[in-house]
């Protein structure tokens, strides 16, 4: 059942935040009045039982609710134990009731704070992803009527009016405009769309009305699948996710344990082994001290917010990551194979060339065009295509088809002939041979040789560069896939930089050296494949992670890939890394800072040097800075 | 088969809880929380009523954090 993704995540906590800001003030400014009042006895103890339950009384509730459900390792237990036992050493020794007070309130400062940070976080992330359109236009007896996009029926007409999304994927049949596609694809600059175009949802028109037929439903378009797709990602938990929440179970028993012996044993090896007093307020003030660092919190909650972070950023910039463990294994990334067409190469054959031609460059593609304008191969639409104009085929006469060979025809009465060396060869003329890789198509006119069009597939604009980004991001080994013949792709490969090419393969051969390559990476070390999401699902999926190029539209490489790049850029490849790595960079700093604090903070309040003071200070310090740290995942632009 | 809830939850330690809670909940396969979205991810057993064990995973849940609300 596909899953429909919550319109907006709202702040759940708003209403109960202000709450806590008031409890936060005012506790506050009781603990300083009362600081002025000179008290005693009883008295004291009373008037400061006010601020403490002013600023704890939830705190207390948790916590008996807690003992009834048999919670022991609750925070709110603990939380209430350490400082009900701060008060207890206030009144029966020390008479300091500002420690428990102040323990209290900055661990409430540090929950409001946290509860704000991922709040607001939640938000600004969910509104990088907020291509959701809300509603269709349909034309209805000349009006424009705003309807679910849900019940838009395909094959329907909806309107988008300038500066709204485009809502379900169709085709435009009436006007045209220039979209911003950039919240699919993190590309700035506006796409031309005119009548008979292919257009996906989740664009924003820019300019003129767009009439457009549905050819998807909603739930089917190209925009659904998206958010779909990024609102799922983080529920697939990475390795250090897993490792966060295993510790984190650890964790807190192991401080109980540790504080109740750090109460109990102390204590009774002083009294009966080296016979000098016990101190057992000393003691068990150290132990409380463990209880109030005992809460994983920071931990627990910087490091899905990294990856969230990391998603949402990512996203932002045209890279769709299916979930946390895939950005994990990205980061990892040190051999990226690449299938060569439609990643590496765009795809679509094109005349790159023009020799030892005897008449001007246009008059020849005019004379090819117009003898291959009977044809519908792709070698033929490339040549139209290079004509630019619409081939008047009334000047043509006699086509003749050698198959394998080429074409003969007479154009405007004329004998032209265009085919491969065969046909030169067959027809007895004499003709140069083209050291260019690609498609060479030999012309003779009026049996006189006339010079070769050369058609290849060309390389894409940003793809040499590209493989050198992948160098810089710590790819050490790029290999080049390809069914084309083997000089194409070493001139290619040659061309690119790539470190291997393989050449001449079938789709299942390309599944076997993927898991050859698998066999012999570097221990540790990550197998990207790239491809462009058509005919190579089985190695994407075999690969340990796949990333899909130029997926706007394609299902095909959504379903299959572990990462969609929106655009067809393999600039981005390098980007997606990089993007994973500082990501995993800031889990790490995370993992590392937190738990040696904490671990630093247990060793000084066993010792005694730090005190409940220091002990909540770095425990909501280390959580505010790590949040911080974890929000910078989501600032990618620069990378 | 497979259900996503919305969810409200404070903080990330007790979206944990709640996860494991909801995992050993007789006729739940598999549950995944996600503190960010604040959304269950639920898959059920084969031959379980969704709702019935929605409400059980619910108690659970609610044991273990009782400051937690999942909307089914």
């Amino acid at each position: 059942m596909p899953v429909k993704p919550l319109k907006k995540v709202t702040n759940p906590v708003n209403k109960k935040q202000k709450k806590m800001l008031v409890r936060i003030f005012a506790a506050a400014a009781l603990l300083i009045a009362l600081h002025f009042v000179p008290l005693d006895g009883m008295w004291k103890f009373v008037l400061y039982l006010v601020p403490y339950l002013v600023i704890g009384y939830d705190i207390l509730i948790k916590a008996g609710k807690g003992i009834k459900n048999r919670q022991v390792f609750d925070e709110n237990f603990l939380m209430a134990i350490a400082t009900i036992g701060a008060f207890v050493i206030a009144v029966t020794d020390s008479g300091d009731y500002v420690e428990a007070i102040a323990v209290m309130l900055f661990y409430q400062i540090g929950e409001f704070f946290q509860s704000y940070a991922v709040g607001k976080s939640r938000k600004n992330i969910s509104e990088l992803m907020d291509i959701r359109p809300d509603y269709a236009n349909i034309e209805e007896n000349g009006a424009l009527v705003r309807v679910d996009p849900d019940e838009v029926e395909v094959g329907t007409v909806i309107v988008v009016q300038p500066g709204e999304k485009v809502p379900i994927d169709g085709v435009i049949v009436e006007g045209s405009g220039s979209l911003n596609t950039s919240a699919l694809t993190g590309e700035s600059l506006p796409r031309d769309a005119k009548t008979g175009d292919e257009i996906i949802s989740g664009c924003i028109n820019m300019t003129g009305v767009l009439k457009i037929k549905t050819t998807k439903e909603f739930g089917e378009s190209t925009v659904s699948k998206i958010l779909d797709l990024v609102e799922n990602a983080s529920s697939r938990k990475s390795k250090s996710e897993d490792f966060i929440s295993k510790f984190a179970k650890i964790y807190t028993p192991a401080v109980c344990i540790g504080a109740f012996a750090l109460a109990i044993l102390p204590p009774l090896i002083r009294m009966l082994a080296m016979g000098s007093s016990p101190q057992w307020s000393d003691w068990i003030y150290r132990a409380l001290t463990f209880l109030v660092i005992s809460c994983p919190c920071a931990l627990v909650i910087s490091i899905p917010l990294s990856f969230f972070a990391g998603i949402g950023g990512a996203s932002r910039e045209g890279v769709l990551v299916k979930g946390s463990n895939y950005l994990e294994t990205l980061s990892k990334t040190n051999y990226v194979v690449f299938d060569k067409t439609g990643t590496l190469t765009q795809g679509v054959f094109e005349v790159n060339g023009i020799h030892h031609n005897k008449l001007e460059d246009e008059k020849l593609i005019e004379y090819a065009a117009l003898v291959e304008s009977a044809s519908s191969h792709p070698i033929s639409r490339s040549l139209q295509r290079a004509y630019g104009r619409e081939p008047d085929r009334s000047r043509v006469t006699d086509v003749q088809e050698i198959s394998g060979n080429g074409v003969m025809a007479n154009v405007d009465g004329i004998p032209v002939a265009a085919g491969n060396a065969k046909l030169m060869e067959r027809l007895g003329i004499e003709y140069i041979p083209c050291h260019h890789v690609g498609t060479i198509i030999h012309m003779a006119i009026d049996g006189q040789y006339a010079g070769h069009i050369l058609i290849s597939d060309v390389i894409k604009p940003t793809a040499k560069e590209a493989i050198g980004a992948l160098k810089s991001a710590g790819v050490t080994k790029t290999v080049m896939l390809t069914g084309d013949i083997g000089s194409v792709a070493q001139a290619v490969g040659r061309e690119l930089g790539v470190d291997e090419v393989h050449s001449e393969l079938l789709p299942e051969d390309k599944v076997e050296i993927v898991e050859k390559l698998i066999k012999t990476k570097p221990a540790g070390g990550t197998l990207a494949f790239v491809g462009d999401g058509i005919n190579d699902a089985p190695v994407l999926s075999r690969a340990d992670i796949g990333i899909a190029m130029g997926a706007m539209g394609s299902d095909a490489a959504i379903e299959a890939a572990d990462v969609v790049l929106m655009d067809d850029d393999p600039m981005k490849i390098s980007k997606a890394i990089k993007i994973s790595k500082k990501c995993l960079r800031i889990v790490y700093q995370n993992i590392v800072f937190a738990i040696g604090i904490k671990l630093i903070c247990l060793a000084l309040g066993a010792l005694g040097i730090a005190g409940m003071w220091l002990a909540i200070f770095a425990d909501v310090g280390v959580m505010i800075i790590a949040v911080l740290n974890a929000i910078r995942a989501l600032f990618v632009k620069k990378l | 088969m497979k259900k996503t809830y919305k969810i409200e939850v404070d903080c990330a330690n007790c979206a944990n809880k709640m996860e494991d809670a909801a995992k050993k909940t007789p006729g739940v396969k598999d549950a995944t929380v996600n503190f960010m979205t604040l959304k269950m991810n639920v898959e059920f057993e084969d031959g379980h009523e969704p709702r019935t064990v929605m409400e059980q995973v619910y108690k659970s849940c609610k044991k273990v954090e009782d400051d937690c609300e999942i909307f089914f």
